[in-house]
């Protein structure tokens, strides 16, 4: 449905968006993650004609953006990162002339009343726009990108400013908008990508920095062996008591405490569940286990990691390139481009399968 | 495009804009009208449309300044941009909103000659025996009322690209009311230049000497098409501030 090859937008000096390429197949909800300025709204910009690119090519259902732009503009459905509504209209208005825009087919007072109906507005049809609450300007915001029923959804940041009901509401509707649309999602909040994507693309400073299945990122979320315990007992002979323990391979005292309780952060070895024997183990010495909590690793954690890891390994790239000469960096190029090539089977499995190595700390 | 026409149209409504526009070109029109004509016991309407002119230059920024700075601030160009419309279709949709406001307004304004005819027909039916037409000549009227418009036109383009260029509604006003009063009082700077060359590029360009033409009732072509052109080049460069925006 969309295919991005290649990808480059200059500003100027400055790279937005640098050589991305990613397929997205009709009925995917595909979320975009990245940390502020990386490049996602541009990515959204140029996918939905606002913006040219530098260089790349952008398809959506078969046709070039820049060849045939109208033709591809009719296929979108865009709700930029601040809603584009005009104040002084009531929405019956705004809705009205957005369907005209779109140059719509269908029975105009049905179809906008089932959109209505979707994002739940119709209380507010006949209002000023300015009037209205944030939550209702990001849901006429919503409905105006749904009208004309679009084939591909294009959302920058859509839950922004809601109230959590209000999320909630907005993530049924993506979901639900995902049977039969292909639905693309920008937001830096990760929860909303993971309860509502099939798979999700990070970027950081213009590159992509993974491309995964929502899935392999919930098992790595999932497949959690560390626990913040509080114990009520002598510190020094609890933890030496741990240390020792069977199972464990990492006991870290936390500062917390409550009462005579003690909080540690423990990590058992891979493939164990140390929880009953922790229990057992630590009834013999009689003293009481108050608190267990699982401290899985987050998709704030694994979000935070990819990012560093990206930030670091391009800082370590500029450093090495300086001191090349020309023909190495071409070499240099060539090699990487083999690599991305290769992207898909292996380079984040380190982060998302159940290595060891993915630990963050 | 023709939805973006409608909606430009509407909102000149929906805000106080619209009226006030409407409401200072009436009065300017009207108290122009009796004061040149009916207050000087002329039939003459030459000066008032060469007045007339000069009003346009606090009348024509209240109908260009928000067209497209408010669409720029309150980032719904963007909804323009990726909608199935192209830049001249969003170009021409606005200009012609603001154009058909102008045409309207223009010939509503025309009201302000029945007390001419009627004074005229009154005075020609007390003086069957004069030699020479008595009252407002028609013909005259009519090509002012061209040139009129075609002005119109033009300085509607050059607030229209002005407007593309900043998001600020003051700004764009007040850039436009330098320029149109620029294009008109240009030629008044001849009595101080000596040059031949320059007074005569001058009054070239200024769209108040052009207009002289039209006043004394000849259908000046090569105004026509200099009215006209000013209007088609600052179309075009309007679309060329949204290419190159996007290409930047």
């Amino acid at each position: 449905m969309i295919k991005i090859e290649h990808l480059v937008k200059n500003y100027g000096s400055n790279c937005a968006v640098d050589d991305i390429s990613f397929e997205i197949k009709k009925g995917e909800i595909v979320g975009l993650l990245g940390p502020n300025g990386a490049g996602k709204s541009t990515t959204m910009n140029i996918l939905t004609g606002y913006l040219s690119s530098t260089s790349g090519s952008v398809t959506v259902a078969g046709l070039e953006v820049l060849d045939h732009p109208l033709e591809v503009k009719k296929h979108i459905g865009y709700l930029p990162e601040q809603p584009p509504l005009y104040l002084d209209m009531t929405v019956e208005e705004y809705l009205g002339f957005n369907y005209d825009l779109k140059g719509c087919k269908l029975n105009k007072t049905k179809h906008l009343e089932e959109i209505c109906e979707l994002v739940k507005i119709k209380d507010v049809y006949k209002r000023v726009i300015k009037n209205l609450s944030k939550g209702y300007r990001q849901r006429v915001g919503i409905a105006q990108a749904l009208i004309g029923n679009p084939e591909v959804i294009i959302f920058d940041e859509p839950t922004v400013g809601l109230d959590p009901k209000q999320i909630i509401e907005v993530r049924n509707l993506l979901r639900n908008l995902g049977r039969d649309h292909t639905v693309i999602l920008s937001t830096h909040i990760l929860q909303e990508v993971q309860a509502v994507c099939d798979r999700i693309i990070i970027i950081n400073k213009g590159k992509i920095v993974a491309d995964e299945k929502t899935e392999n990122i919930t098992r790595a979320v999932e497949n959690n062996r560390r626990f913040n315990v509080k114990i009520c007992g002598p510190q020094k002979e609890v933890l030496s008591m741990l240390r020792s323990k069977p199972g464990i391979v990492m006991v870290e005292p936390l500062s917390q405490r409550d009462g005579d309780a003690y909080s540690y952060l423990i990590e058992s070895e891979v493939g164990v569940d140390i929880r009953k024997s922790l229990f057992y183990s630590l009834a013999e010495k009689s003293w009481p286990l108050v608190g267990l909590e699982a401290m899985g690793m987050s998709i704030e954690d694994i979000f935070i990691a990819i990012v560093d890891q990206s930030s670091q390994k391009s800082r370590y790239e500029k450093k090495n390139n300086r001191t090349r000469t020309r023909s190495a960096e071409q070499e240099y190029a060539r090699s990487a481009l083999k690599k991305t090539d290769k992207k898909d089977d292996g380079q984040y499995s380190a982060l998302f399968g159940d290595d060891d190595s993915s630990k963050k700390r | 495009m023709f939805a973006i026409f409608k909606k430009e149209l509407r909102s000149y409504f929906i805000n106080a804009i619209g009226y006030v526009y409407v409401g200072v070109f009436l009065a300017a029109a009207a108290l122009l009208c009796c004061y040149t004509t009916l207050g000087q016991k002329s039939y003459d309407t030459s000066s008032y449309f060469q007045m007339l002119n000069f009003a346009f230059i606090v009348l024509i920024p209240l109908l260009t300044m928000k067209l497209f700075s408010e669409e720029k601030k309150l980032r719904t160009e963007q909804l323009l941009m990726t909608a199935p419309v192209s830049v001249w279709g969003m170009v021409l949709g606005k200009f012609f909103a603001a154009f058909a406001l102008f045409l309207g307004t223009v010939v509503v304004s025309c009201v302000n000659f029945i007390p001419l005819y009627s004074y005229g027909q009154k005075e020609s039916l007390d003086n069957p025996y004069a030699v020479s037409h008595i009252g407002p000549v028609t013909s005259e009227i009519v090509i002012c009322l061209l040139g009129i418009i075609l002005i119109g036109a033009a300085f509607i383009s050059i607030g229209l690209f002005i407007s593309s260029l900043t998001e600020n509604q003051l700004a764009a006003a007040v850039a436009t009311i330098a320029v149109i009063f620029t294009l008109l009082v240009l030629d008044m700077a001849n009595q101080y230049i000596d040059v031949y060359a320059i007074r005569y590029v001058l009054s070239w360009i200024c769209v108040i000497s052009r207009f002289s033409n039209f006043t004394v009732g000849i259908l000046d072509y090569s105004s026509i098409l200099y009215y006209l052109s000013i209007t088609g080049v600052f179309i075009l460069l309007t679309v060329r501030v949204y290419d190159k925006r996007r290409w930047g």
